[in-house]
């Protein structure tokens, strides 16, 4: 053998021992997690604490990038049994089948149903007692306004109560006199599920099935495509591309838009984009003729993958995440509404000096009660991403004159058929 | 003198009257075109380069600034936190350099920097920031405190590597194959190999990631090397080259007593070298910058490559721009510094042998 | 010795030479049976399932139904007609979009490569200042862009400072479609541009001195000398460049993602987003659009191997 021979061989021996990784005296566990922000931070720092009582397990925390690798990746990884042990989703419904239960390996399972109950219906199928895991955050949507654009432009804001058309109104107004625009809202269809159940959309039929043929998500579809046919709306998000998600927080935080849809998880990033650059601050949900005013709930949640090799220890680091003392750190320095009872009763402390931040919390916790049954039955449907995109998707393309609205709801309602049917 | 050469005189500088060499139209054009080609083609990433050292308030700004700048703070005495600097022009017209306190609605309260005595109140039409050139390294130095950037690098390395001795040598192979003997069925398997040139590996994802999950190649660096290395694009390309080798050197060598291997080995290979070159450029750029295949067969983050572990980025409800465009950047630069390094022969590599027909 | 040799010179004497061929592409064949050929079988067998399960064996055979749900249609050229509108629209993009690519493609780079051809300073500069945008990744090149053309990027940014209105590059049907021809043309030229360079730097140049002693024109040389001579090369482009504008995805989908509305929704994107990124991945259907893709690229490769054909004796 030559020289060059001997090294080459060296070098792939080399590699095939690094492929084949180490062995470990302990536990591992792994976990699948996205950033919005920091969190993976804190995560972290949660889960040394966790490693640091139980020196049996060793948890590794594996942050991907969020549509590529926690919407379309790991469902095929979860199917293929290829999953991680603990994961970060937010197709709670879709992915249910992948969960494991808790509930057998708990010393004190009541703690859970007591404080993530009603969130637990979200992630496993009806009638199951199951328990899969808790959230990461609860998410309410709701409106943010631009109140320094409002007091230039010497226009009243819409008190309680006040409609969409109301805010229409009012921002149009702000957005003449000061030359931006008046609203944005996030490209998605769980933003607009909020409003078209204020208007009236139920969603579902009598039998339980999805429908979109209501006059009430009618008259929704129809403020949005007059919205954006008369420049209400900023074009840059919506009007964008079919199949994606795109946030509308870059404009608002330029001072581009005088209302911007989205919702509380939002908070941080203005907290630190905006700060007191101007007055920004969450307002209560418009309202419609159905006498609702309603947001929608979400949310991400950690949840334990039943493949996994470990359920006792998966079930132990759960646990250990998802007592009081941890949880309040967590929401308290991500600045997430908590999706645990208690703490949301008792109040978080959060690790914000601007009074904007401190308002736009409390706005919001508000807005939970409020929410319409119609919202948590949506939020809870297990094929709701197809709703979802199928409404985002048919819609734009009303924006950009491909199809009628006629036509687009007559699609929506075929596309979400036909994807169920073939998912059952 | 060639083609255009002789179309557009180039070539061949004219001498004006005094004999001083003097540039023709054609010459005047065919450098507008080299300038603007320059413009064009190295303009949009110098401006991601310039962006991603601004600021995520910078990022937002319009109209775009070529240069990062960032508002400029300054500790006053009586204030915790440093203030920003904002130059305010007064009712009289009169100009100050103000640390404004806050701001509540359009009014701003502010005080003199120097003699912080009591906070005036400013209309905030009437400010504007003052800022200062700052590049904001903590736009490359957070993520790669949060995240193994090393161990990111090994593995994209180890993957681009391996792979790319993999794939010269089972495609050099089988271009010898394919090229330097006739037998049964060459024809089939070189239409077969050609006929799958055209299918993208995103058509047929799912069928190669289950494929992958027999053989217990996910989160092994193997899954990721392998299903790849087997390019018809290069067999066909070294095929092509491999063709204008002449069999008498193969002959003669056999009557020399050579094996079939040797002379794969140090004839034919030799002199391919050429359109090796090309296709080891080639197998490095895709490797390197493969995405999605190793986003789905890798999951654990000690095994990710440098375009998976940068990635994670994009959240659910924000994609952190500034973070994005560094660690783009970071993509970048191993790439282009080979480039940099190899670029005469990269170019003339391709030009001179490759892809000819 | 050489690498592997110590390996294959026993099985030579043990086979003979005869069946050698075999033994060296076998590791190639190896690799492109599990990894390319199985998967693509799997594939077409995909297309004629329905359901969701991701085994194939899991899942029920339904006939032609993708196909018949993909080809029913009123009048293919309005795809609000068809059942699977998305599918046409995407279809028809691909078709424009081929086009417009190819041909400022091959124009483009053929200026190019004649500009580069021609007596310049730092010629070897100029050529890697066309070719540095290939070995970006269509990933980063697609943000790139992104970044440049949105309402607040760096082009409205020279457009008001000039005295221009703020165009929405990405949000109007036809600009996308304008600015994802440019973007790929951008990525993809400096290649082709080499491709043809040396096409031209091996036509000899005593046909040009022939021609100026006849005193042929210089756009008659090019008429009568260069673009003949060059044509193998230009097959060579026009063929690759296709295959690659029908098989365009990263770089759009980062780019525009299709949008506005489907303005810009090509073949494998329609089908990523069909088989992959929806919650119900319907594999089925997906398949069967790319077996329609898949006979499509057929079709250019079997017209490719008929005009090289002719180019490759030529050269050879």
């Amino acid at each position: 053998m030559t020289q060059s021979t001997r090294r080459l061989l060296a070098a792939l021996a080399a590699v095939l021992t690094l492929v084949a990784g180490a062995a470990f005296a302990q536990t591992e566990l792994r976990m699948t997690w996205y950033d919005d922000g920091s969190e993976s931070e804190v995560m972290s720092e949660l889960v040394e604490r966790f490693e640091a009582e139980n020196p049996d397990i060793d948890v590794v925390i594996d942050v991907v990038p969020y549509s590529s690798g926690i919407l379309e990746s790991l469902p095929l990884q979860l199917a293929s049994g290829q999953g991680p042990d603990v994961a970060r989703v937010t197709d709670l419904g879709g992915l249910q089948e992948y969960f494991l239960d808790l509930r057998p390996y708990l010393d004190d399972p009541g703690y859970w149903d007591a404080n993530f109950g009603p969130f637990h219906d979200w992630m496993r199928p009806d009638g199951s007692d199951a328990i899969p895991g808790f959230m990461t955050q609860l998410t309410v949507t709701g409106p943010y306004v631009n109140a320094t654009l409002f007091e230039q432009a010497g226009v009243e804001m819409p008190g309680e109560g006040a409609t969409w058309e109301d805010w229409a109104a009012a921002t149009n107004e702000v957005a003449d006199a000061t030359g931006v625009f008046a609203m944005a809202m996030d490209r998605t269809g769980h933003r607009l599920a909020g409003p078209a159940i204020s208007m009236g959309a139920q969603y579902f039929d009598e039998n339980g099935d999805p429908v979109v043929t209501d006059d009430g998500f009618r008259r929704m579809a129809e403020l949005m495509v007059d919205w954006h046919a008369d420049g209400t709306m900023i074009p840059d998000v919506w009007i964008g591309s079919q199949g994606s998600y795109v946030a509308g927080n870059e404009q608002f935080v330029n001072g581009q838009v005088a209302l911007y849809m989205s919702g509380s998880w939002q908070i941080g990033q203005f907290t630190e984009l905006i700060g007191d650059a101007f007055d920004w601050k969450a307002v209560p949900n418009p309202c419609g003729p159905s006498g609702a005013c309603t947001g929608m709930p979400g949310g991400a949640a950690l949840v334990g993958i039943a493949d996994t090799d470990h359920p006792e220890e998966v079930a132990r680091l759960m646990d250990f995440l998802a007592q009081e003392e941890q949880l309040a750190e967590f929401y308290g320095r991500t600045l997430f509404i908590p999706g645990h009872l208690g703490l949301a009763e008792g109040g978080v402390d959060f690790d914000a000096d601007l009074p904007a931040t401190q308002d736009a919390l409390s706005q919001f916790a508000a807005e939970v009660p409020k929410l319409a049954d119609a919202a948590y039955a949506l939020q809870g449907y297990q094929y709701n991403r197809v709703v979802f995109d199928a409404t985002r998707d048919r819609l734009t393309q009303v924006f950009v004159g491909e199809l009628t609205l006629d036509q687009a709801i007559e699609r929506m309602q075929r596309d979400i058929d036909e994807q169920i049917a073939d998912a059952q | 003198m060639r083609s255009l050469g002789a179309l557009l005189k180039l070539r061949r500088g004219r001498r004006g009257p005094q004999g001083r060499r003097t540039l023709h139209l054609t010459d005047w054009l065919a450098y507008g075109y080299l300038a603007i080609g320059i413009v064009v083609m190295f303009g949009p990433v110098l401006w991601l380069v310039a962006s991603s050292f601004k600021t995520p308030a910078g990022l937002l700004e319009f109209p775009p600034t070529a240069l990062p700048y960032a508002q400029t703070t300054v500790d006053v005495e009586g204030y915790d936190e440093p203030l920003p600097l904002f130059d305010v022009t007064f009712e009289d017209g009169t100009e100050r350099r103000m640390a404004q306190v806050r701001r509540i609605g359009i009014e701003a309260s502010m005080v003199d920097p120097d003699a912080p005595g009591d906070p005036i109140t400013v209309n905030i039409e009437q400010r504007e920031q003052v800022r200062e050139l700052r590049l904001a390294w903590e736009n490359y130095v957070d993520p790669l405190q949060r995240f193994n950037f090393l161990t990111y690098l090994r593995n994209s390395v180890v993957v681009t590597v391996v792979a790319t001795i993999v794939t010269l040598l089972a495609n050099s192979m089988a271009a010898f194959g394919l090229s330097k003997y006739k037998f049964r069925g060459r024809n089939a398997v070189f239409l077969l190999i050609i006929g799958t040139l055209m299918i993208p590996l995103s058509v047929i994802l799912v069928p190669v990631y289950l494929v992958i999950t027999e053989v217990g190649w996910v989160n092994n660096l193997w899954g990721v090397i392998i299903p790849g290395a087997a390019t018809p694009t290069g067999v066909f390309l070294l095929r092509q080259y491999m063709l204008t080798i002449p069999d008498q050197l193969l002959d003669a060598g056999r009557i020399d007593g050579a094996s079939e291997w040797r002379l794969y080995w140090q004839i034919v290979l030799p002199l391919s070298a050429p359109a090796m070159a090309v296709l080891a450029i080639f197998s490095v750029m895709w490797r390197w910058n493969d995405f999605l295949w190793p986003l789905i067969v890798l999951t654990r983050s000690e095994l990710f490559t440098l375009q998976v572990g940068l990635n994670a980025f994009q959240g659910e409800l924000n994609v952190q721009w500034h973070y994005v465009l560094a660690m783009t950047v970071l993509t970048l630069l191993p790439i282009t510094m080979v480039f940099a390094f190899l670029q005469r022969f990269i170019t003339t590599g391709i030009a001179s042998s490759g892809v000819k027909q | 010795m050489t690498v592997l040799g110590w390996l294959i010179e026993p099985i030579q004497r043990l086979i003979g030479v005869r069946r050698m061929p075999w033994i060296f592409l076998l590791p190639n064949l190896a690799i492109f049976g599990v990894f390319i050929l199985f998967p693509m079988v799997m594939n077409f067998y995909y297309a004629f399932t329905g359901g969701t399960a991701l085994y194939p064996l899991e899942r029920p055979f339904v006939g032609t139904e993708n196909f018949e749900r993909i080809y029913a249609c009123g009048n293919y050229l309005d795809p609000a007609t068809c059942n699977e509108d998305l599918f046409w629209r995407a279809v028809w993009n691909s078709f424009t979009f081929v086009a417009f690519h190819v041909a400022g493609l091959v124009f483009f780079a053929l200026i190019t490569a004649l500009v580069l051809n021609a007596r310049i300073v730092a010629r070897g500069f100029f050529r890697s200042v066309y070719f540095y945008p290939v070995l970006l990744s269509p990933v980063v090149v697609g943000l790139i862009w992104k970044w440049i053309l949105q309402r607040d990027g760096v082009l409205n940014g020279i457009l008001v400072s000039l005295g221009f209105d703020r165009t929405l590059f990405l949000l109007n049907a036809d600009w996308s479609m304008f600015w994802v021809i440019v973007v790929t043309i951008w990525a993809n030229m400096g290649f082709h541009t080499l491709i043809l360079l040396a096409g031209l730097q091996s036509i000899p140049k005593e046909l040009y001195d022939a021609g100026a002693i006849d005193g042929t024109g210089p756009l008659q040389s090019f008429w009568h000398i260069t673009l003949p001579l060059l044509m193998p090369n230009v097959v060579v482009v026009l063929v690759l460049a296709m295959i690659r504008a029908v098989q365009m995805f990263d770089l759009v989908y980062v780019l525009t993602g299709g949008g506005p509305g489907s303005a810009t929704l090509l073949m494998v994107q329609y089908i990523y987003e069909v088989g992959f990124a929806s919650q119900i991945q319907r594999f089925g259907l997906a398949a069967s659009a790319s077996v329609t893709l898949g006979v499509v690229l057929l079709i250019i490769t079997l017209v490719q191997l008929r005009l090289t054909r002719g180019s490759e004796s030529h050269l050879a």
